[in-house]
């Protein structure tokens, strides 16, 4: 394979889109590029404003209850609630939405290690959390600094057990209600006869089912049920007015709720106490074959095709298996895959790599207010709204459809209406696309009746439309 | 005029996205008759929606969650004695009345695991196993039916075309925008650029022709929203101005005659509520949303058949978090002027502890698949051939369910 096609796969499918120069700066070195930009430890994402999750969280419990109390007092007074007591809360927390999605898209589109960048929102999408849900939106983005950025580069059981002791992940799928059948508080509501409390097993069967194992990885339902009970108590302190002490906002385990006594799942006993319990079981799951095969199943399809190649899987599991989930020795095994670098535009972008890829290819400021953040709600895929905790879909027919297809060219009109005149379209083509650069798409940039046009038609070609 | 309202609707769809609902669309030439398939991902509690009040375990599994009988004060609607209808299906409970629903109960995909995403997968693949294939069982029927000689075989509201409808038959999407239309001369140019991309120049065409279907004659319409959707909840209007898009679209003769809706979050694990809550609400919203297709749809109502589908049901007693986990068989709806309504269609198993499922879910009696041959072959003149071999491969034990519509 050409030098020259080397690059454009490693800057705009294993970066976010080749910023002008940066093919030049890859030159024959495309491999070396990817793995240096694996070496430094990650840099925290840091933009002025941006707070932690538990001052986030306690001060919007803390705004819950007090248009819960506000509403409780106006109800019994009669008058309906003002609509600001309830829209309290979403106010609260859109901006700090936006906040986030502007500081991460900055990011996005200057960093000089866009691998890891794109590497960063594959986790984030891999654990992902949706903003459908109300706290969701002001959580999703402290929850991708705290939970994911610091562990890109380290083990997969850390991130793993970072994630799932994240408020956010605890709030997002329910599992802060969950309470053991026999744990103490349980058992003192059946001694007052009030409405029994039990278990929800929601975020147990998605760790289960999409964060480790995967769906085909040999779990039941009973191991579902049991790892509910093992997590049962991992909760938020502050959260649903129980007691039990802990800084508001931040993780909490509460004993009280907590499923007493030692549990076998998927064939093991685990007789540890309490929290150490629920560590333990992710321990193993982290470190499960099933695991290893379907992280790499997802990461050769992000990266190599939409129909993973199992050679490459395999070595990926393998790597994963063998250094105990350090991610970067998956990656290195990612790069050096002989499958990644033969089909020079093999995936289809999603609408938020497209977005991306242009901001970066035409060097677009990204301004800190909502006026960025809505090509992406505009061509299908607003910033931590998957719908599900299955993240967005990786493959070509989840995003090629027609009308998706008619809103990106419609939206490249667009962007070459606003920046013809200070874009050349004829210069950028090349830095752009690289070897990738058909000589159908030269000729039309070339030819193209306006500077305008000239830059709609090259962010509409199908070299583009891909990476 | 239609083109004109139609008009309006894209203005007001384009004020909010598409992220929890979309719409897909197919032509099939089988006389007058409409096919709309709503799918409700995440799971919709069949024991919620259609209680089995004089079932002798119902209120025990259900404890706080269970509704009143019929007649009571937030009770459920009656529907044959044994089965009621959740209070918040008002309209479905008149379609009941009108001889024009069919309720279908403990009824499953093939699917016997618990994951949305598999479950979802194989209630549209058509198969008996997740990612079997990458198509859908209502392109495929589509691809089997008498197809006129139009170019294109449908178009989808929502910018993507689900599994259901992904396949041979060429089938396109729609979704409104409020990007500015390209000048013909640079559109032209984008299509020359994709002359040698087969994928892309056929989507590009798809896409063109059905924003032709959308926008036809009547640009100049006034872009104001329709009263009744103008104040209160956002996700509301939302809902019910795709539904109305997709009316606009099945309404006129030579429009496409099949469409698809998806909604979603009914996937209630926590706090699921009774005749109120967060169950009722979007219960609410869902039977709203299909009064106004009967209204929008107009005269050509009475041809038309709505099916509403679920990937599983939930467990049969709630959990410990006042909802319901991931669970198997659930209910099921068929509405519309093409119905042969007013019964409820059920091989009911109980809910005693033995008769539950891996003692947990509702037992599946029926097979979605039964169902859709019946519906496919008579609603829409589906060569049965086709559906045994193509449409839904390896199932045999899954015979038609005839006489679901008047014929």
């Amino acid at each position: 394979m050409p030098a020259s096609i080397a690059s454009a796969i490693a800057a705009n499918r294993f970066g976010l889109g080749a910023r002008p120069g940066e093919l030049a700066l890859i030159g024959g070195e495309s491999h070396e590029w990817l793995r240096a930009q694996l070496r430094a430890p990650a840099p925290a994402l840091s933009a002025p404003g941006l707070r932690s999750s538990a001052q986030i969280l306690a001060q919007a419990l803390e705004l819950r209850r007090e248009s819960r109390a506000q509403r409780k007092v106006q109800s019994a007074a009669s008058p309906p609630a003002p609509e600001n007591a309830v829209q309290r809360l979403p106010q609260y927390l859109r901006p700090i939405y936006t906040l986030e999605v502007t500081a991460r898209l900055q990011h996005a589109v200057s960093t000089e290690r866009p691998f890891l960048e794109r590497l960063t929102q594959f986790w984030a999408n891999h654990f992902a959390i949706s903003i459908d849900k109300l706290f969701i939106a002001g959580l999703a983005g402290s929850f991708e600094r705290e939970a994911i950025r610091p562990h890109v580069l380290g083990h997969f059981s850390d991130m793993l057990l970072a994630v799932e002791t994240h408020p956010a992940m605890q709030l997002y799928l329910d599992n802060y209600l969950s309470v053991g059948p026999h744990s103490p508080a349980a058992q003192r509501r059946v001694r007052r006869e009030k409405p029994r409390i039990g278990i929800n097993e929601n975020l147990a069967r998605e760790i289960l089912e999409l964060h480790t194992l995967g769906v085909g990885g040999g779990y039941t339902q009973q191991d579902v049920t049991t790892f509910a009970e093992v997590i049962s108590g991992w909760s938020i302190a502050g959260e649903g007015g129980r007691s039990g002490g802990g800084d508001p906002g931040r993780f909490l385990f509460r004993a009280e709720l907590h499923e007493p006594g030692s549990k076998v799942m998927l064939g093991r006993r685990y007789t540890q106490e309490g929290f150490a319990q629920g560590v333990a079981v992710l321990g193993d799951l982290a470190a499960h074959p099933a695991t290893a095969h379907f992280v790499a199943t997802k990461l050769t399809r992000h990266f190599i095709a939409d129909e993973p190649p199992p050679q490459a899987v395999a070595r990926l599991a393998d790597a994963f298996t063998r250094t105990g989930g350090h991610l970067p020795s998956v990656y290195a095994a990612l790069v050096d895959a002989r499958e990644a670098w033969l089909e020079p535009l093999a995936k289809y972008k999603s609408p938020a790599d497209y977005v991306v890829s242009c901001f970066r290819g035409l060097s677009v400021p990204v301004e800190a207010d909502r006026v960025a953040l809505t090509p992406f709600e505009v061509l299908g895929q607003r910033t931590w709204q998957p719908g599900s905790p299955a993240g967005w879909p990786d493959r070509s027919a989840d995003w090629d459809g027609a009308s998706a297809l008619l809103k990106r060219i419609r939206w490249a009109d667009a962007v070459g209406a606003r920046l013809g005149n200070r874009r050349d379209a004829l210069q950028l083509a090349p830095q752009l696309l690289g070897a990738n650069l058909s000589a159908a798409t030269g000729e039309a940039v070339m030819h193209a009746s306006s500077a305008a046009q000239a830059l709609t038609l090259l962010l509409a070609s199908p070299e583009f439309m891909r990476r | 005029m239609e083109r004109r309202e139609f008009l309006r609707r894209g203005a007001l769809l384009a004020g909010g996205t598409l992220l929890s609902t979309s719409v897909a669309f197919a032509h099939a030439d089988t006389h007058s008759s409409r096919f709309v398939l709503v799918i409700l991902r995440g799971a919709l509690d069949g024991l919620a929606s259609v209680p089995p009040l004089a079932d002798p375990d119902y209120a025990e599994l259900r404890r706080e969650l269970a509704l009143h009988p019929a007649g009571e004060a937030g009770g459920a609607l009656p529907l044959n004695g044994f089965f009621g209808l959740h209070p918040a299906l008002g309209f479905l409970h008149d379609c009941y009345g009108a001889r024009e629903l069919v309720v279908l109960h403990a009824l499953a995909s093939p699917y016997r695991e618990r994951s949305h995403f598999d479950g979802q997968d194989v209630l549209e693949n058509g198969t008996p196993r997740p990612h079997a294939l990458q198509t859908g069982w209502l392109n495929r029927a589509l691809a089997a039916a008498p197809v006129r000689g139009a170019r294109e075989a449908g178009v989808s509201v929502g910018q993507n075309v689900p599994l259901v409808m992904r396949g041979p038959a060429s089938v396109t999407s729609w979704s409104p925008s409020k990007l500015v239309a390209l000048d013909e001369e640079t559109l032209a140019r984008v299509s020359d650029l994709y002359a040698g991309d087969a994928l892309l120049a056929s989507r590009l065409a798809d896409a063109l022709a059905a924003d032709a279907l959308a926008s036809g004659e009547g640009a100049e319409a006034a872009m104001t929203m329709p009263q009744e959707a103008a104040p209160g909840a956002k996700g509301k209007a939302r809902y019910t101005d795709v539904v109305r898009a997709a009316a606009a679209f099945l309404r006129p003769e030579e429009g496409p005659k099949v469409a698809v809706f998806d909604t979603s979050g009914w996937d209630t694990h926590a706090n699921e509520g009774s005749a109120q809550g967060q169950l009722a609400g979007r219960l609410a919203e869902l039977d709203a949303g299909l009064s106004m297709l009967r209204q929008e749809l107009g005269p050509v109502w009475k041809d038309t058949a709505v099916l509403l589908l679920t990937e599983f049901g939930r467990t049969a007693a709630i959990n410990g978090t006042h909802g319901t986990d991931h669970g198997t068989a659930t209910a099921a709806f068929l509405l519309g002027g093409a119905v042969a309504g007013g019964r409820v269609i059920v091989d009911w198993p109980g809910l005693s502890r033995r008769a539950l499922y891996q003692g947990r879910d509702l037992a599946p009696t029926l097979d979605v698949r039964s169902v859709l041959k019946g519906i496919l072959a008579e609603h829409l003149t589906v060569p049965s051939r086709a559906l045994e071999l193509e449409v839904f491969p390896d199932s045999a034990g899954a015979r038609a369910l005839r006489g679901l519509t008047r014929t």
